[in-house]
């Protein structure tokens, strides 16, 4: 079986987000103050070939733990969907 | 004197571009064998020092040092690092280090959000390594950095440890040695420009010894910095230089 996985990674609340800082404050000049704490992080997709949603689920879990994010500084999620 | 040649390998990773300041800083010892590592192989060829260079390894794609630390050789680093082997990284090697799990903590993102590109002052630790054993206590050293990334970041417990095992190896300051949020170029947590980790065997930092260690360049700081290193690890007498033009300030 062929799984999708959509996995959103962010950088940890409590850590300052430059880029987020930055867009922020570009805000105000769009006339749009009321929109602040803006947040980046990434989003990956990616294909995953397995036996089972769990089994799928053991696999993102592990590539997002050991590669696509670091603990760290960034936290992740991910949804899981047959291909 | 050492009797025999002392091996140094420097990784090259596709996007390193510090690998040839790095050799060149560290052939000027007469008694150093510098090799090249290419990041596929799988033999660190007998090194007695593994460095891993500054750059911009797999484009910084993912997180700086991310991809990196899957290339087959960081296996090999792992493994020599695991068994006491020396392993020193600058700026991306940094990265990668902390990104391999040798050295705790991570690099985040400058807080300017900009590349920062000039000389910093920093200042040795006390901490018993064989990378500042030899520097004079109290004085700072300036040394250029060049990193978006290079935001020293641990958490609190992680933190604690690097203060209770002393593994701060060198802290952003002034001139003067005043350590403040002004002379810290990139945010980093507690002015940390460089750490080690509890073994004493594997040394990261942000600033480039190898770019302030030749005369002609006018700065001869960083020099030092790999004398204590080369001096302390191998017994390699420290290179005389002429310092004329180089900086030394005392605090």
């Amino acid at each position: 079986m062929k799984f999708i996985a959509e996995i959103d990674i962010m950088p940890h609340k409590a850590l300052l987000d430059p880029q987020g800082k930055a867009v922020s404050g570009s805000m105000k000049n769009l006339g749009l103050p009321e929109i602040t704490d803006v947040r980046i992080g990434k989003h990956i997709s990616l294909l995953v070939e397995a036996e089972s949603e769990t089994e799928a689920k053991t696999k993102v879990e592990k590539a997002c733990r050991e590669l696509l994010a670091n603990p760290i500084m960034e936290d992740f999620s991910f949804s899981l969907k047959s291909a | 004197m050492p009797n025999s040649v002392i091996r140094v390998g420097v990784v090259v990773f596709p996007g390193s571009n510090c690998d040839q300041d790095m050799i060149d800083a560290l052939s000027a010892y007469p008694e150093v064998s510098v090799n090249k590592l290419w990041h596929k192989e799988h033999d660190l060829q007998q090194s007695d020092l593994v460095v891993l260079p500054g750059g911009f390894s797999f484009g910084d794609y993912l997180r700086s040092g991310a991809i990196a630390r899957f290339s087959p050789i960081m296996r090999e680093v792992i493994d020599f690092a695991g068994k006491g082997g020396n392993v020193f990284g600058v700026c991306n090697g940094f990265q990668v280090l902390c990104e391999s799990g040798l050295l705790p903590g991570a690099l985040l993102h400058n807080t300017s959000n900009r590349f920062i590109c000039r000389n910093t002052w920093i200042m040795p630790e006390p901490n018993n390594s064989a990378i500042t054993a030899k520097l004079a206590p109290g004085q700072a050293l300036q040394v250029p950095i060049a990193h978006g990334e290079g935001r020293f970041y641990a958490n609190e417990d992680t933190l604690r440890m690097i203060r209770d095992e002393q593994q701060v190896i060198f802290r952003y300051c002034s001139e003067y040695g005043e350590k403040a949020d002004e002379y810290n170029p990139n945010g980093a947590i507690e002015h940390i420009a460089g750490i080690c980790n509890q073994k004493r065997n594997v040394f990261g930092m942000m600033p480039h010894p190898e770019r302030a260690a030749d005369a002609v360049l006018g700065n001869t700081d960083g020099r030092l910095i790999l004398d204590s290193l080369m001096h302390t690890l191998f017994d390699l007498p420290a290179l005389v230089l002429d310092t004329h033009n180089a900086h030394s300030v005392v605090s």
